[in-house]
This record gives C-alpha cells, sequence and structure tokens, in this order.
C-alpha cells in the first residue's frame, strides 16, 4: 500500500473513531512514515519470520518468548521513532548482557531488518532514517 | 566467455567467507591496490571481514585516456578488519613510444579508529604504498630521481545514515606524503619538487544499497616541470552482494607528460573471498 492510500486509510480511520489512539504523532514522525502502528506489526511480524528463517541468529532467541519480544520490539520502535509510546520494557543493556553479540552476528541481523522492511514495502530513504536512528544503540547491544 | 561464466557465478555465489560488514561498507579497490574509490584510497579496509573473521579479494581495473591506457590487478587480505595487506601490478600503456611501463606496488593499510557506520568519529586509517618501477627508463629520461618510493597516508571516512533526503551519504578525505609522479609511473621526485603532502578526497551518494554515485579528487604533484595536473572522476558503482563490486567511472587526468586533455573512461570488478 502506498503512502498516500495509507494515510488516507488513517484518516478515515480517524473520522470514524476520533477516540482512536495511537495517530497522535505528528504527520512527519517517522513512526507515522512506517506506518504506525500497523506497519510496525508487520514490520516486526516480517522480523520475526526473517529470524526464524536464519540459521546464524536464530539460536540467540530460542529462549525468547516471541509474543513479549513482539510486543516489546513494536513498543521500543514506536518510542525510538518518534511515535506515541513510552518504551518500559529492558534497556537494550539488559536485554543484551550475557549474549557476547559479535559485530558479524549484529550486522547480520541488520540484514534481516532491512529484509524485513523490503519485504512489507518501506521505502529506501524511510529504512535509512530507520537505521540511523537504531545505529547509536549498537554500542549498547554488542560484545557484552 | 570465460570471463561472463566467471562473472555469473561470482554475481550469484552464496558462498561467502566473510561478510561481517554491511553491504558496500568495503567500497571498492582503487587503482594502487588499497580498498578505496577508483583513485583515492579510503579509511575502510578491503573485503567483508569483521573483527573475528580475515577476507580475501581480487580486482582488475583498466583505465582508458585520450593517450594512455593503465591495466591493474591485485590482490588484497583483510585480518580481523584490522590490517589490510594489498599488491597490485601496473601496466600503463605508452603508445607514442611504443612501451608499456610497469610498476608494483605492495600496500599495507591499519585501522586506528572507528567503524564508518557506527562510530561517533569517522574511521580513521594508516596506510603505506611501496611502488617499484620494472624498467625506469621512461621515468629517468623524464628527469625523476628514483624509480621506487614509498607513500604514507593517513585517511578519516564516514558514511551518514539517511541524511541526504533520507539517502546514505558518504565521504572521504586522505592525506598523502608522496613524491611520485603520475602515482609512480613516471617515477619519483625530480628537480622542481620533493616529497610533500597532498590532499585527496571522495564523496558519494548511494542511491539504493547496492548503487553508489560519487566524485573522487586527487591532488597531484609536479615534481618533473611537465604541468602535473589534479585527478578528478565521477563514478558509479554496483554492489549487488558482498561477493562482487563493478564500478565505472569519466575520468579526467588533465595532462600526462606533457600531454593534455587525458579525458576517459575507467571500468573496474572485485571479487571477495
Amino acid at each position: 500500500m502506498s503512502l498516500v492510500a495509507r494515510c488516507q486509510k488513517v484518516a478515515i480511520a480517524l473520522s470514524v473513531m476520533i477516540t482512536v489512539s495511537g495517530c497522535q504523532s505528528t504527520p512527519t514522525s517517522l513512526y507515522h512514515q512506517v506506518g504506525e502502528q500497523a506497519g510496525l506489526e508487520r514490520l516486526t511480524d516480517a522480523f520475526i519470520n526473517q529470524i526464524g528463517q536464519d540459521k546464524v541468529v536464530f539460536h540467540y532467541f530460542k529462549q525468547t518468548n516471541v509474543s513479549h519480544f513482539r510486543t516489546g520490539f513494536i513498543s521500543h520502535m514506536c518510542a525510538v521513532l518518534d511515535g506515541p509510546c513510552q518504551y518500559q520494557g529492558d534497556n537494550m543493556v539488559q536485554i543484551h548482557t550475557g549474549m557476547n553479540i559479535s559485530e558479524y552476528d549484529f550486522n547480520h541481523t541488520v540484514d534481516l531488518l532491512i529484509a524485513a522492511m523490503n519485504e512489507v514495502g518501506i521505502s529506501h530513504p524511510v529504512q535509512n532514517k530507520v537505521l540511523a536512528k537504531l545505529a547509536p544503540m549498537r554500542r549498547n547491544i554488542i560484545k557484552i | 566467455m570465460r570471463w561472463f561464466s566467471a562473472l555469473i557465478i561470482l554475481l550469484y555465489s552464496q558462498h561467502i567467507f566473510a561478510g561481517g560488514k554491511l553491504l558496500a561498507t568495503p567500497g571498492v579497490s582503487q587503482i594502487e591496490g588499497s580498498a578505496g574509490g577508483g583513485i583515492v584510497p579510503w579509511a575502510q579496509l578491503a573485503g567483508y571481514a569483521s573483527e573475528d573473521e580475515w577476507a580475501m579479494s581480487g580486482f582488475c581495473s583498466r583505465g582508458n585516456v585520450k593517450n594512455y591506457r593503465l591495466d591493474v590487478c591485485g590482490i588484497q587480505g583483510n585480518l580481523f578488519d584490522r590490517v589490510e595487506l594489498s599488491y597490485a601490478e601496473q601496466n600503463f600503456d605508452v603508445p607514442a613510444l611504443k612501451t608499456t611501463i610497469k610498476q608494483k606496488v605492495s600496500g599495507a593499510k591499519v585501522r586506528l579508529y572507528g567503524d564508518i557506520v557506527y562510530s561517533t568519529w569517522p574511521q580513521l586509517s594508516f596506510g603505506m604504498q611501496h611502488k617499484s618501477l620494472k624498467d625506469g627508463n621512461v621515468a629517468k629520461l623524464l628527469g625523476a630521481n628514483d624509480t621506487r618510493g614509498n607513500d604514507i597516508y593517513l585517511a578519516a571516512s564516514k558514511l551518514h545514515l539517511g541524511v541526504f533526503y533520507g539517502y546514505n551519504w558518504f565521504w572521504n578525505v586522505t592525506a598523502r606524503y608522496s613524491e611520485a609522479n603520475q602515482i609512480g609511473l613516471l617515477g619519483f621526485g625530480g628537480d622542481k619538487a620533493n616529497k610533500q603532502w597532498l590532499l585527496e578526497a571522495s564523496s558519494a551518494v548511494f542511491l539504493s544499497r547496492e548503487i553508489a554515485l560519487g566524485v573522487e579528487f586527487r591532488e597531484k604533484p609536479n615534481n618533473l616541470g611537465l604541468g602535473e595536473t589534479h585527478w578528478r572522476d565521477i563514478f558509479i558503482a554496483w554492489l549487488p552482494n558482498k561477493s562482487v563490486s563493478i564500478t565505472a567511472a569519466w575520468l579526467d587526468l588533465g595532462s600526462i607528460a606533457g600531454v593534455d586533455r587525458q579525458t576517459g573512461w575507467y571500468v573496474s570488478i572485485t571479487g571477495y573471498f
């Protein structure tokens, strides 16, 4: 679905259910550009699917409760991309301590996220802006 | 035909030994064998090795301008994304003299700091290139002091994610201490000047994950008093996967050995193993 079509749909939804939450972001926010809550859900599902089929990093997620990861990832992304959410889960250091994630595995996971963004049709410029928001977190994720 | 099938195999090869860097971040191969653009060595090390891996790569390039042609092939090794070792052989055809000038370049580069994507400050590397002419007759004839020489350089590079209307912007600046005339093909040093610091720079925008469009500049000395001019190029690089890259460029090399207006084209292929 194109961004315009998505916006129209959101506008229609807004006029029908005026009290809907999750559409409080500014029109230019990254959260808006990735399709807001529904877009983040699609992206997260595609990302989980990518990880599930991946031989390199799947082992990191073997003990992971998928629905807990899904909720946390969506809420974290929503907050990071300037959406109307407050992420209240564990911070990046707490989550990744003891996993000892290598540079290779980190970049491989970035490749999977890019594949997921391609899959759900996020445009190249928006992908880059999302990656720019996430890149500074690497230091709190790898080799701990 | 053999070349074509080799290319096809490279393009579709799923067998990647080292793949720990993000696509396109190693850059391509410059004409002296180091990872870089076409004419400038960059701060990135060749190949896709991350700090736990090693990588090998090989390349061939051709630069064709009005009165000369340069062919170069080389290999590169990357040790744990810390050290790059390279070796290249250059054949410089001078049809007017019915001769080919041959030069060998051995290079080493050490990453001093950072990562072009993730570190706050640009990635910084120190490198050297040892160059040796096989036959220094032309160089001596033109007044060069030596037929071998060493370049040292310091390079800084950074990839800024999404900064240019959402597109990724790359830049590299290199300071090179050198006395090479036309990168050494016309010898080293001369009457008019000695070793000096020279500025080189590249900038590119990634139109997609795989395609970069950029420009380069390389300051040149004028040791021989032949009016050696700065080099410039405009390039497009295609990096479809972590196994191969192909680069094409338009070159403006100015005056070479007193012959003006040396413009033409450049093409380069690098394979990563």
